[in-house]
């Protein structure tokens, strides 16, 4: 095998960062974006433990670190379809599915998003206008092209992972939406690994390099969700567009367990340029209720006489 | 301590990778115990392949051609449904249109339950029993695994490995079980090996008596006389694969034994519908109380079936 791994430059917090950026956002568009971060978040936090004490039916593949992306992306795609992978709770929570729904399918009851299912990795909801993965990865990018094709009003957000671009598939589906110029925003969650393999040991080229090959306007930054916001304003203005976004992944692959901190965990270096901005008790505010509202839910969900 | 079937398959590999200048191809070689501790950790000859499912198996084949006999590694059996192109319709074809082979050694390791559901679990050795030019064959003990390797290493075409994540740990061999007064005789493949022996000691309560014959190779399957005989005895089969039973393994298994002996031979698999990750919806191996019940229909028919036909 290659020689052990290197981290890439680019992998970095700040990789892209353009100064001032959270400052000149309004208030309440940042701790909107924070809002849907603690979602995913304490959701998340509550499905660790569940599939802890094994209440979970289904494998869990959590987004815990992963949630500033699909959090920024939702508050200016909202009403898009979305296509996401295995990894998919953040952009379900961000993009307004609901909670109980997502408990439901992970503890296996037929009141769950895929009644039971698919679990964790194929969350499917028409009322959000999420569409399903079946867990062959990347598998959804041409049909979301597809679906892009078929439905040319309507953009379409489709979320995937590093090891994912590298499916042959992903390329076919990149070269259609740029021939017939669709609209579709491709989003890279860049974690830098598939399951525990880094992009090193995999590749040596970059994606977003590859979707300028074919035209399509690409750029690569880290998860700061106000830079996040920033691009993906301007991309989903002409879209094919691409955003690779470089993210840590606080936990295992799948299922709850963790092997060593992460590079950086962006919900932190939320709060803290939160607090920078003035806004410390909006932000604990908002965190506190969140954490209660989600603890209630799935306490409420676990008491159901068909839980676990 | 005796070897599991794991610990064979590594060490064949371990063998195969420093000696024979072999190579083993795979997607995230070293996660989750290096495949099940399946493979050498840090041997020469592992290659790291990128997230790409088509063409991985092509970059298995060009190295087959060029004589490297190459283990090619799929940690589930439901991305056969991504690789199987190229290993079917080149690797398998090959001997056939230019008249050299392709020897590459497919392990595809099928698993099921915990919540695997639609996603992961599967087993799918049908695919390439349907199509000429692949040997096709499900080992679960460590002789079975020996006996796969070298069958391999005496010819030049592909050969599919249906490993079940169920026999890793196990290190025992499974003969054939046949006794002279028998009722019936199962047929099991792969992981349905186990649960048939679950299934016996139930049956023998109800008083049904049963010979078990272990399948081990799906293709070439051979109709001799240790296949033959004891199902002409008993009067009646039943072939039990862990994979769909419409078109599958089971199917094709009983109408080859029903043509051959003129006893009636059903088939048991997977029942016709996706499984899901909630327990209630599983859907995999045969149960033990599936086999029972399927045994149980059978030798209720064969008593009260008419003797000559109406
Ligand atoms: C076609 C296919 N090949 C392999 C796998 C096994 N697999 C499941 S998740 C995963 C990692 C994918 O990495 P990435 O796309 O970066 O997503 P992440 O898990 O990092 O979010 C792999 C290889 C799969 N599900 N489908
Ligand atoms: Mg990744």
């Amino acid at each position: 095998m290659s020689a052990p791994s290197t981290r890439p430059a680019s992998r970095s917090a700040d990789h892209g960062a353009l100064p001032g950026l959270a400052e000149l956002c309004p208030s309440d568009l940042s701790l909107e974006m924070f809002r849907r971060m603690c979602r995913a978040r304490h959701f998340d936090e509550q499905a660790f433990l569940a599939s802890r004490n094994g209440w979970l039916q289904s494998l869990v593949y959590l987004s815990v670190g992963q949630e500033s992306i699909a959090a920024a992306i939702s508050t200016v795609m909202g009403g898009a379809w979305i296509f996401t992978q295995h990894r998919g709770h953040a952009a379900y929570l961000s993009f307004g599915g609901d909670i109980e729904k997502l408990i439901d399918e992970l503890i296996g009851l037929p009141t769950g998003c895929c009644r039971g299912m698919g679990g964790s990795p194929c969350i499917h909801d028409p009322n959000i206008r999420m569409i399903g993965h079946e867990g062959l990865i990347a598998e959804h990018v041409p049909i979301a092209v597809g679906a892009a094709y078929a439905s040319p009003d309507s953009p379409v957000v489709c979320f995937f992972g590093d090891g994912a671009v590298e499916e042959d598939y992903f390329f076919g589906a990149l070269g259609f939406a740029a021939t017939h110029n669709l609209k579709v925003l491709f989003v890279c969650e860049d974690n830098d690994l598939s399951v525990l393999t880094p992009t090193s040991d995999r590749r040596s080229w970059e994606i977003h390099e590859v979707a300028r090959s074919f035209g399509i306007r690409a750029v690569d930054v880290a998860d700061d969700p106000w830079l996040v916001h920033h691009h993906v304003s301007e991309l989903s203005r002409r879209l094919p567009a691409f955003l690779n976004c470089r993210t840590c992944r606080c936990y295992w692959h799948v299922g709850a367990g963790q092997d060593g901190p992460p590079e950086w965990d962006r919900f932190n270096i939320v709060k803290q340029q939160l607090a920078g901005l003035g806004l410390e008790n909006a932000a604990a505010t908002i965190e506190a209720e969140s954490k209660a509202e989600i603890e209630r839910l799935w306490k409420s969900r676990l008491q159901t006489p068909s839980a676990t | 301590m005796e070897k599991s079937v794991a610990d064979t398959i590594r060490d064949i590999t371990r063998d195969h990778l420093e000696q024979n200048n072999g190579l083993l191809f795979a997607q995230c070689i070293t996660a989750v115990g290096w495949i099940q501790n399946t493979v050498p950790p840090h041997a020469p000859g592992l290659v790291e392949l990128p997230m790409a499912d088509v063409s991985g198996p092509g970059f298995a084949i060009g190295a087959a051609i060029m004589g490297r006999r190459p283990i090619f590694v799929l940690r589930f059996q439901s991305f056969l449904w991504l690789a199987v192109s190229p290993l079917v319709n080149y690797a398998a074809k090959a001997r056939d249109i230019w008249g050299k082979g392709v020897p590459i050694f497919i392990r595809a390791i099928a698993s099921e339950g915990n919540g695997t559901g639609p996603v992961h679990s599967g087993c799918y050795h049908n695919l390439f029993m349907h199509m000429p030019g692949t040997l096709v064959c499900a080992p679960m003990t460590p002789n079975e695994y020996h006996e796969v390797w070298n069958a391999f290493m005496q010819q030049d075409g592909p050969i599919l490995v249906s490993e079940h994540r169920r026999s890793y740990l196990s290190s025992a061999e499974m003969p054939d079980l046949v006794r002279n007064d028998a009722d019936v005789t199962l047929y099991p493949i792969s992981a349905s090996r186990f649960s048939t022996l679950e299934a016996i000691p139930i049956l023998e309560k109800m008083n049904i008596r049963c010979n078990v014959v272990h399948i081990l190779w799906l293709k070439p399957f051979q109709l001799n006389a240790r296949v033959m005989d004891p199902l002409k005895r008993s009067g009646c089969g039943l072939v039990i694969d862990p994979a769909f039973e419409i078109a599958g393994a089971s199917q094709s298994l009983a109408y080859d034994l029903m043509l051959a002996t003129r006893r009636p031979v059903k088939a048991l698999g997977q029942e016709d519908r996706s499984p899901g990750v909630a327990n209630r919806l599983e859907n995999g191996t045969p149960t033990p109380q599936r086999i029972v019940e399927a045994a149980v229909q059978l030798v209720r028919n064969k008593t009260t079936a008419p003797s000559t036909p109406p």
